[in-house]
Parts: C-alpha cells; sequence; structure tokens
C-alpha cells in the first residue's frame, strides 16, 4: 500500500516538462515522415531553380558577350568596348583570325566576329545580334564614317569625340531612385511563396494534429495527465520547431546555391537579411495563424470537418499572399499592399516581400512586428480558453460563441 | 480506511438532460468493482468525472480523504470508453511517451512498456503503426497504455468489450492480480456473467443514480426468496393450494416459486413429494443478469434512492 502511495506521489511532472514532452513527440513523429522529407526535397527544388532562374535572367551579361576581331579590324576592339559600355553591354574582345573565328561562333564559343575593313565592318554570328550588341554595332559603324567625315573637314576625330564625351547632362530625380532588377523582384517572389507556403502548411498541420486526437479521443488520456494549454502549447511549439528547421533549410540551399553560381546582381548581404526576414516572419506569421488554427481545430471532432472549420482564417493567409504575389512585382511600391503590409494578420505574408524588394522603412517593420507580437500575445489567451473549452467536446461541431463562453 | 476512491453526490446535467443524479458510492483499496447499468445509465459520465476530463455540477471525488487533482489523477490507469490512440503511432513510442506523461522516467518508462507488451501478448507488435493491429490487439495495448505508468488506481470504461476469450481471461487474470496487490480497480461491463465471476462488489447505475450496490451475494440474497422444484409427475396447478406461494414459471414439471415471508419450504417440498418423486428442490438466488432486469426495470418511486455502498 505504502508503494502505491509512493507511486501516486513520485509522479511529479513539470509544467514545461509536460510541454516538452508534447512538443518532442510533435517533432519526431513530423520529421520522421515520409511527408516531411518530399516536402522538405520539394521546396528546396523550387528555390534552387528559383535562384537559377534568377542568374538565368541577370548572369548571362555578368561574363559579357565574347567577340572576335579579325586582324584587320582589330584596332577597333577598345573603341567597340568602351562604346558598349556606353549602351550597357559588357563585352570581352579577342583577336582571331576569319577562318578560326568563324568556326568559333559555329561552336558557339564566340558571340559575334568582326571582320571585313574599318570602314565596312561585317559581324558574323550564329543566328541572331542580341539587341545591346546591335545597338553598339551600329554605334561603332556611326563613329567611324563621323571620324571619317570630321577627318575628311580637316578636324581632329580625337578632340571632336573627347568634347563629345566630355558633354554631359545634370539630373533631377524627384523620387529617391529605386531599380528593380528582374533578379531582386525573383528574390522578392521567392520570399513571399516561401513564407507563405510554409504558414500554410505548417498551420493547417495544427489543425489536424488537433483534430486527430479529439478523433482518435486519445485526448481524454492526454488530459487526465496534462492541462489543456500544455498540450495546445506543446503542439504549436512542437510543430512550429519543424516548419522552422525546414525553412531555415530551404533558406540556406537557396543562399547558397546563389552564391556558388554568383546569381546576385545585387550585394549577397541583401540575399542574407531576406533570408533572415523570411524566417523571422515565418515565425510570427505561424505563431499566430498556429494558434487561430489549434482553437478552429478544437471545435469539430472530424477531420472532414477541418477544411471547412479552417476556410475563414486560410482565406487571411491567401489574400495578402495574392495581392502581394501579383501586385508588388509589378509596382513594388504599391500603397495599398504597404498599408495591408502593417496589419497583423497581413504581414506576415506581406512584409518580407517588401523587405525582399528593399521598399519597407525600417519604421514600418518594426511596427509591423510590435503589431503581430500583440496580437499573438493576445491569441494565447483567446485560443487557449477556446481550445480548452472545446477539445474534450466530441460528436457535432462546437459553436463559437458557447466554446468562448463556458469554462 | 485511507485508499479509499469516494464518490460523492456527484450530479451532472447536459442542457436538460440529468446524467449523474447525486451518485454516491466508494471503491476500497484491493477491491475489484463492477459497474453496470444500462446503455445512458451514467457510467462512462462517471468515469468521465472521476478522470477529470467532466466536470460535476456538483459533488466530489475524493482519494484517501483529500479532493482529486490533476497530481493525483495522473496515478490513475485510464481506459476511455471510445478508444484512444494515435493511429499512426507506432505501439511501443506510443506507450513510452503516454508513460512518461505520467511522469515516468524514460529508462522506466520502456522497461515497462516492454514488460506490458509481453504480458499482454503484443510484444511482436511493438514497431508497428496501432492502426496496422487488429481491434482485439488494439485493445491489448489500450490496456497496456492504462498500466504502464504502474497506476495507484484503475478506472476502464468496457474493458473487455471485443476482446477474444483469450484476450478476457488474459484481462481478468490482470485485473485481479492488480486488485490483489492493493489497487482499487472500477471497471464497467454489460457482460454480467463476467462481472458476477470477477467482483467483489457491484453497483447498478440508473438514471444516474447508484440503485443497488455491495457484495455480489449480498445482492443475490436481497428480494423475493425463490424455490426451484423439479417433480416430473406434477401437473400444473399442484402448488395452487399453497399459501403465499405463487408459481412464477411451470415445464414439465420444472417449477419455479416465489415464496412469501414466513412461508416454510418444508410444506412446498411436501406438497411437491405428494405428486410423486422429486428430482431437485433448493432455493434459486437470482443471477446478476436477473437482478439488473429487476433493478433496471423498477419504477423509479420503488427505487431506495440511497443505495450507497
Amino acid at each position: 500500500m505504502t508503494e502505491r502511495s509512493e507511486g501516486m506521489t513520485g509522479t511529479a511532472l513539470g509544467t514545461w516538462d509536460a510541454v516538452r514532452l508534447v512538443a518532442g513527440r510533435e517533432i519526431t513523429t513530423r520529421t520522421g515522415s515520409k511527408a516531411f522529407r518530399i516536402t522538405t526535397i520539394l521546396m528546396v527544388v523550387v528555390v534552387v531553380g528559383f535562384v537559377v532562374l534568377m542568374k538565368v535572367l541577370s548572369g548571362g551579361d555578368d561574363a559579357g558577350s565574347r567577340i572576335g576581331f579579325a586582324p584587320a579590324v582589330a584596332p577597333l576592339a577598345a573603341a567597340f568596348t568602351s562604346v558598349a559600355g556606353a549602351v550597357g553591354e559588357n563585352v570581352t574582345t579577342s583577336q582571331v583570325d576569319e577562318a578560326t573565328g568563324e568556326q568559333q561562333v559555329r561552336d558557339g564559343k564566340l558571340d559575334a566576329l568582326v571582320t571585313g575593313t574599318p570602314t565596312s565592318l561585317r559581324v558574323v554570328v550564329q543566328e541572331d545580334l542580341p539587341d545591346g550588341l546591335n545597338s553598339a554595332f551600329t554605334v561603332l559603324a556611326r563613329q567611324i564614317a563621323l571620324n571619317d567625315q570630321i577627318a575628311r573637314l580637316g578636324g581632329d576625330p580625337a578632340a571632336v569625340n573627347s568634347a563629345v564625351g566630355a558633354a554631359t547632362f545634370s539630373l533631377q530625380t524627384l523620387e529617391p531612385p529605386r531599380e528593380f532588377e528582374a533578379a531582386r523582384l525573383l528574390l522578392g517572389i521567392i520570399v513571399g511563396i516561401l513564407v507563405y507556403l510554409s504558414i500554410m502548411l505548417y498551420g493547417q498541420f495544427v489543425a489536424q494534429g488537433v483534430v486527430e486526437e479529439k478523433s482518435s479521443r486519445i485526448v481524454e488520456i492526454l488530459l487526465t495527465t496534462i492541462r489543456p494549454w500544455q498540450l495546445m502549447v506543446g503542439k504549436v511549439l512542437g510543430i512550429g520547431a519543424v516548419g522552422f528547421a525546414q525553412l531555415v533549410v530551404v533558406v540556406v540551399a537557396g543562399v547558397l546555391t546563389g552564391l556558388a553560381t554568383d546569381a546576385y546582381t545585387f550585394p549577397s548581404s541583401i540575399a542574407g537579411g531576406a533570408a533572415f526576414w523570411a524566417v523571422t516572419w515565418f515565425l510570427l506569421g505561424y505563431l499566430t495563424y498556429a494558434l487561430v488554427f489549434a482553437a478552429l481545430g478544437a471545435l469539430v471532432s472530424r477531420q472532414e470537418d477541418v477544411g471547412s472549420v479552417t476556410a475563414p482564417a486560410i482565406m487571411f493567409i491567401v489574400l495578402p499572399y495574392l495581392v502581394g504575389i501579383s501586385v508588388l512585382p509589378a509596382d513594388p511600391t504599391n500603397e495599398f499592399a504597404a498599408v495591408l503590409s502593417l496589419i497583423p494578420l497581413f504581414s506576415p505574408m506581406l512584409m518580407p516581400m517588401r523587405i525582399a524588394l528593399g521598399v519597407a522603412p525600417a519604421w514600418e517593420i518594426a511596427l509591423s512586428i510590435a503589431l503581430s507580437v500583440t496580437l499573438i500575445v493576445v491569441l494565447v489567451w483567446l485560443a487557449g480558453r477556446i481550445y480548452s473549452n472545446a477539445v474534450l467536446r466530441t460528436g457535432s461541431r462546437v459553436r463559437f460563441r458557447d466554446a468562448f463562453r463556458t469554462g | 480506511m485511507a485508499d479509499v476512491l469516494e464518490v460523492d453526490s456527484v450530479s451532472k446535467r447536459y442542457g436538460d438532460v440529468v446524467a449523474l443524479r447525486e451518485l454516491t458510492f466508494e471503491v476500497r483499496a484491493g477491491e475489484l468493482f463492477g459497474f453496470v447499468g444500462s446503455n445512458g445509465a451514467g457510467k462512462t459520465t462517471a468515469m468521465r468525472v472521476i478522470l477529470g476530463v467532466l466536470a460535476a455540477d456538483a459533488g466530489d471525488v475524493r482519494w484517501a480523504g483529500r479532493p482529486l487533482t490533476l497530481e493525483t489523477r495522473r496515478g490513475i490507469g485510464y481506459m476511455p470508453e471510445e478508444r484512444g490512440l494515435y493511429p499512426r503511432m507506432k505501439v511501443r513510442r506510443q506507450l513510452v511517451y503516454l508513460a512518461r506523461l505520467h511522469g515516468m522516467s524514460p529508462a522506466a518508462a520502456t522497461a515497462s512498456v516492454d514488460r506490458w507488451l509481453e504480458r499482454l501478448g503484443v510484444a511482436a507488435r511493438g514497431d508497428d503503426e496501432v492502426q496496422k493491429l487488429s481491434l482485439g490487439n488494439q485493445q491489448r495495448v489500450q490496456l497496456a497504455a492504462s498500466l504502464v505508468h504502474d497506476p495507484a488506481i484503475l478506472v476502464l470504461d468496457e474493458p473487455f468489450s471485443g476482446l477474444d476469450p483469450v484476450a478476457v481471461d488474459v484481462m481478468s487474470q490482470v485485473l485481479r492480480e492488480k486488485a490483489a496487490a492493493g489497487i482499487p480497480v472500477l471497471f464497467s461491463s454489460h457482460q454480467l456473467d463476467l462481472v458476477e465471476r470477477l467482483c467483489d462488489r457491484v453497483g447498478i447505475v440508473r438514471t444516474g443514480q447508484m440503485v443497488a450496490a455491495g457484495p455480489v451475494d449480498e445482492l443475490r440474497a436481497t428480494g423475493s426468496r425463490r424455490l426451484f422444484v423439479d417433480a416430473p409427475r406434477a401437473d400444473a396447478g399442484w402448488a395452487a393450494g399453497l399459501a403465499g406461494v405463487r408459481v412464477v414459471s411451470f415445464d414439465g414439471g420444472r417449477t419455479l416459486l416465489e415464496l412469501d415471508d414466513g412461508v416454510d419450504d418444508q410444506d412446498v417440498l411436501r406438497a411437491a413429494l405428494a405428486t410423486g418423486p422429486v428430482r431437485e428442490f433448493g432455493e434459486r438466488r437470482p443471477s446478476l443478469t436477473e437482478l439488473f432486469r429487476h433493478v433496471v426495470s423498477a419504477e423509479e418511486s420503488t427505487v431506495d434512492s440511497g443505495g450507497r455502498a
């Protein structure tokens, strides 16, 4: 008998021990599942794919076009490089004899071969001359013709060219300049998609997990040992840790791919910053919606009902995402998106995109974080109350009002 | 009597439906207490109140004189009416998790889980997901879940439903052992023969009230006296002339009689012998099933509402 009594008092389980146990179960069962491995691989593939796309959109220009000059026109190479630079084309020139050069163009080792005479240029390409190079050659040909005319009129082409080259104008911008290179826009899109997908996926895992415990009735056994809030918080933290780990893996894979392929046309600190904010906003957005989903999940007893009970909350995730993904790439400074990005339920999907695009001032970031954190604190209380009241009620759907009021 | 699980005047209503009406009974340490009653009588509600997953409107549940808290409830082994396990979690891992929620250390939990899986004959399925097991084996795992943490009290809702005869024997033996080890064991069942065989005491619940509670023999001794007489040559009216004796049933000389108080059974025997040979003559106590039918179908007004144990 005394042995029994000891058993009774020996069941010490600290408040946070219980939360840790629940979270630990979520982490081990979820990271061990096939679904987790598949989604991780898919997300890595998508992100690496985007980074490669970024490289394709911007990267080709980095190495520059390779232009071969036949010996007869070789002296023009330097002039061509400066003309090309003036029209925004990056080129590397080399001197080759005509036959070899033609073969190299055929093999794709050269983008273009310049032959003919200084007064009558001939450009050999495989199929087509890119627009930028087309302009450069046109300018070069015109300059040669101009030099010729100046010399004929008795002028000094070099003096004229230097005078022309020095001519400039002053520029006054009414708004601070913003350059949205394609790569930067893609960065914003990647961040938007990743944060959206992660919040959606892991938020719904919470709802499904809550309902799994209700539908399998194990919640009744669990709640004879721990309090409802411990179960809810443990579940939210455990699933969140899994989502966090997955997102970090995906984001690191993306940043490293970018560095390895030299895909960034912007400083790599911008990519790193975007990655940091993506993870931060995932955490804020996940906590917000996981609490909402935990409370909503507790209202129903069957997996089939999860969809309908969580639909309104899902709309709140989808709408800002759609606004972000459809408006921001075309118009990064869009006012409507900027305002939405400050509202707590919408910030997690919009703010990281705006930060990645470089259009979110620090005060807006700080304000949106403060508002989101405040909402999370309120939700901990609200969701805890609804969850505790509804989680043991099986059968028909518990009305929101009843779940809030009783207990 | 320190180690007693007391349910004291517990009432619970769901809207207009009264589920428990001042339900009162106790289960002593080392006792097997059978909880019987028709569907909807309040057995499950009572158990859920004991486990604290349902709050009573009034009344107390005490263990060793003190109200149950979350800490003491952690020492209860519970099998809910609707079985509850994670369908997609492996058996061993799941049981270890539950044992740890009951406060066991990882090492103690693992050892205990292996012991019980072995004992209940499901050790080979330890690494399978629960949903891959047959219903009978799931039931064994469920029992293991209520036992792994070496509970100080056992509360089992319909533990025998869905079990094959072998599993019923294993379950019965486990319950007896636990009671012998000094644990109060409360379980509900519709298999009354099993309850009769197994339990030290039985409580019959009707519409949320305990209408009869006590040792099975004592309960059977209550109510009217009945005699069974087998006199093959007797005709249907042989006992008609005896005062204070009613014929309950007659079947070719096999007669069941109900005697009023004060009637001498030897007078009945003499009357029977007068018809010819008597093959069998004896007192017939009602089985628990008959008692149950009698009690459950009784009019509310005739019920002794103070059915204290």
